[in-house]
């Protein structure tokens, strides 16, 4: 019965989108206010439904309801309740699912918080998103009912990917969907832009921190990832380039270039016609990596529920609101303008061009990604494209970036003086060049890439300093520090913060790359190793049943300077029902350092295959990422944002304004 | 006219799509990891090279004749090699088929140490390819490939990339049971 009732609220919600799109943007374009009052209470009854859709599937999984195909085909009932719950998003409909629901809360979210925006924008965005959610419940109505019953029921479900059996990955896909879907609302925003013509300084002000919390959102999302891969997967590495991981680092390249594009629209009007084509290709290269992941037209180690027939589907899909939304684009745009001018060396220019940088990037990334595609589909056979590639294109086009993020923040708007940019940041300079020489010195030696590494990340982290300095010295008063320091406004600490992130991250992927050791040993019992000053004792390898898996684990002590470190216990586990064997490495940081075992396979007599890392500064790539995050979180809290923008000087391609709008609400904006 | 030209810039976007869109469509239809290699149904080529683990022992394709057989392709540098290692060991626990490796342009010792440290060795036999001089003969593209050739030593099926599970159960297992008659 239940499962019965959420198919049913997945029925009454897609007659809700359709409502949720037709009579907002039509009500919105004839000026009729009375459809466009629907917008609201419609978007917040849409996800209600979807969200109750949710709540039975995860009660199939949760009550070991195997007369449901999808959960007898991603569930176990020894499974722990943590998993059960995490299996309802582990296969391809339940994930699609979580999708929509990711979807209608954002919508919702603009829906409560959009006093400062007015109806007839409103209605728009609602409307545009409401189309979405059509496009994505048809998809799971048509080819993926997430309810459909198996009958006879099954005695016992076929268990979770033991891959997915893991913390991070309860936690993942959530957060990175959240990302992908939270660029909806910033493309649904520029949509409606394009439609009414309107595109000023308020409407980048709107998108600004749904902008903001998607990026946030996916930043947490892929290092979660990242952090899973080097754990789980026991080959010590952090990011494999692998075309789903791509596709979950394209919309974050392009929505880094958004975040600043939309600054610049913001504060100076410029950059118009720039940031609504990033809004749309964010968006639309979340699409595109939905569609690879669940089309199967690459290889990748996430090729997991694929099907022809759904990625039909979406390559339809992707059609319609891409294609659809790029002929908008080519139609309205022309008329909107990129907006004021600057000059050659102004803040505007530093942005665009590293905009441009990041935009280059990311077309070298979809490339070697969709490659292999391209190259079959034109008959020339099939081919791989690796590593070498991506590090070959990647790694040269973000030095320009980073050292760009180091003067663009310091530069006037408008017009900025050479001299005064190089007397601000010589000593940001200085410090990037005594970190290159001192750091490597510190962990005996490096290479020159090594150096030039470390002077990008201290320039990087440095200038952000420098920006803090020069921000309290040009305020003129006799406060103290501490209250011209609490005077600057969050939008500010948000983007210090990030940056430093960056900083942190580089700094931590180069010390990985320049100083990591690794050793691939055979170990009998009672057997040391050093490696890195670290003394690792191997005592054997006992059975450690678990809920639904079976485990040896092994037991290595890890001294340094005669001193006992660390006990490791890396697991080698068999899940009971898939037979997957699975490594669980064992791990201990310091601040500075991480000791990386991975349990290999037993060569007889008691000795084991085992694999040890040396890491120094391995952690400083995930919290790099995370301060990325907090930026984009302090960022979003600014009170600009939230304060009813007054519309100045509207650019505006079609006169429509006044003929509509509710105007005794007090959401509409004095001029609006 | 200039005006009309510069529009035209407008539209570039949407024809990147298009052509993008078009690619991906064609994506559909084809099948990354099922080539259709001009080998099957054809002889498998001959060959006689030294085992892995032995350099005085020779392994030669007619040891193979009046079998089924399975010829993988793999090495120690092959990262997908070790997904699909779990897969083989599955296969020879059943012990109903030979499967023949080849170690493909990597150096002896690492092989060996390869298969100790990745579960073990499920290969009947291992021919070392040090200068890959046979992949070539049979058209390989890249490690890890995987031929089944049938009594008459007519290569029946390819399969590009790791062999999963389920490869093994739905596509493999089946083959060669079929083969076998």
């Amino acid at each position: 019965m239940i499962p019965e009732i959420g198919q049913l609220a997945l029925i009454i919600a897609l007659c809700l989108s359709i409502i949720q799109t037709f009579f907002p943007l039509v009500g919105a374009h004839k000026g009729y206010a009375s459809w466009m009052a629907l917008t609201k209470p419609v978007a917040q009854g849409q996800c209600v439904f979807v969200a109750l859709a949710f709540v039975c599937l995860t009660y199939a999984f949760l009550q070991d309801d195997f007369s449901v195909l999808y959960a007898a085909n991603h569930s176990n009932s020894l499974m722990p309740t943590m998993y059960k719950f995490a299996a309802v998003w582990g296969g391809h409909e339940g994930s699609m699912l979580l999708w929509i629901l990711f979807l209608s809360l954002w919508t919702v979210g603009v829906t409560l918080f959009s006093r400062s925006i007015d109806d007839q924008t409103l209605a728009r965005v609602v409307g545009v998103l409401g189309f979405l959610s059509i496009g994505f419940l048809l998809f799971l109505l048509l080819t993926s009912n997430p309810f459909e019953r198996l009958f006879p029921a099954a005695l016992d479900g076929r268990d979770l990917n033991p891959l997915l059996q893991d913390p991070g990955l309860v936690i993942h896909p959530p957060l990175l969907y959240m990302g992908y879907v939270g660029f909806s609302v910033a493309f649904a925003f520029a949509i409606a832009a394009l439609i009414s013509g309107r595109i000023d300084a308020a409407w980048a002000r709107w998108s600004r921190p749904w902008t903001t919390a998607a990026w946030a959102f996916l930043t947490v999302g892929i290092a979660l990832g990242s952090w899973w891969a080097y754990y789980e997967l026991g080959w010590g590495g952090w990011w494999f380039w692998d075309p789903v991981e791509n596709a979950s680092f394209l919309p974050w390249i392009a929505g880094t270039a958004l975040i600043h594009s939309l600054a610049v629209t913001d504060k100076r009007g410029t950059f118009r016609n720039w940031t609504l084509l990033l809004a749309i290709t964010v968006f639309s290269l979340s699409l595109l990596g939905t569609f690879l992941v669940r089309s199967g037209v690459l290889v990748s180690v996430h090729a997991f529920a694929t099907d022809p027939e759904r990625g039909s589907y979406i390559l339809l899909f992707l059609g319609v609101v891409v294609g659809g939304s790029l002929a908008l684009f080519a139609w309205r745009a022309p008329k909107v303008g990129f907006g004021g001018d600057f000059k050659l060396v102004s803040r505007e220019s530093m942005l665009l061009t590293g905009n441009v940088m990041l935009s280059v990037t990311c077309g070298a990334v979809l490339l070697g990604t969709i490659y292999p595609l391209i190259h079959d589909a034109m008959g020339m056979g099939k081919l791989s494209v690796g590593e070498p590639y991506f590090n070959a294109v990647f790694f040269p086009l973000m030095v320009p970036v980073l050292f760009l993020m180091g003067v663009g923040p310091i530069a006037k708007w408008k017009q900025a003086a050479i001299p005064e940019l190089k007397a601000r940041l010589k000593w940001a300079l200085l410090a990037g060049v005594i970190a290159a020489i001192v750091l490597p010195l510190l962990m005996g030696g490096g290479s020159l890439l090594v150096s030039f590494g470390t002077l990008l990340a201290g320039w990087v982290i440095a200038s952000v300093f420098v920006n803090i300095v020069n921000r309290v010295n040009s305020m003129n008063s006799d406060q103290s520090v501490i209250v011209k320091l609490a005077k600057q406004p969050m939008h500010f600490w948000g983007m210090v913060v990030a940056h430093f992130g960056i900083g942190i991250f580089v700094l931590g992927v180069t010390f990985v790359k320049g100083f990591e050791q690794e050793k691939d040993v055979r170990m009998d019992v009672g057997d040391t190793i050093t490696l890195s000053g670290y003394t690792f004792l191997f005592d054997g390898v006992v059975k450690v049943p678990g809920p639904n898996y079976e485990a040896q684990r092994g037991i290595i002590v890890v001294s340094k300077d005669d001193k006992p470190f660390a006990l490791l216990q890396p697991e080698k586990r068999v899940y009971t029902v898939q037979t997957n064997p699975m490594t669980e490495a064992a791990i201990e940081s310091t601040f500075f350092e991480q000791i990386y075992v991975s349990l290999g396979e037993p060569v007889g007599g008691g000795s084991w295959s085992v694999r040890l890392y040396y890491k120094p500064l391995v952690a400083w790539i995930w919290a790099g990422a995370g301060f990325m995050a907090l930026g984009g979180l302090l960022a979003m809290t600014d009170k600009r944002y939230r304060l009813t923008v007054r519309r100045r000087n509207p650019l505006k391609v079609e006169k429509e304004e006044g003929k509509s709008g509710n105007k005794s609400s007090p959401a509409v904006p004095a001029e609006g | 006219m200039a005006r009309f030209f510069r529009s035209l810039r407008y539209l570039l976007p949407l024809a990147l799509f298009l052509i993008l869109a078009g690619f991906l469509y064609r994506g559909l239809s084809l099948k990354p990891s099922e080539v259709p290699s001009p080998l099957i149904g054809k002889a498998a080529p001959v060959f006689e090279l030294p085992t892995l683990h032995d350099a005085n022992a020779t392994f030669s394709t007619s040891q193979m004749k009046g079998k089924v057989w399975l010829f993988n392709v793999w090495a120690s540098w092959c990262p997908s090699c070790r997904i699909e290692h779990p897969a083989f060991i599955e296969l020879a626990k059943r012990n109903f088929v030979a499967i023949v490796g080849l170690n493909y342009k990597d150096e002896r010792k690492d092989g060996q140490l390869w298969l100790r440290t990745h579960g073990g060795d499920p290969y009947t036999y291992i021919a070392f390819d040090y200068e890959g001089r046979v992949a070539i003969d049979w058209g390989v593209y890249g490690a890890p490939e995987t031929f089944i050739i049938d009594k008459n030593g007519i290569i029946q099926y390819k399969h590009i990339g790791p062999v999963t599970y389920q490869d093994l159960e739905k596509i493999i297992i089946p083959k060669i049971k079929e083969l076998q008659g």
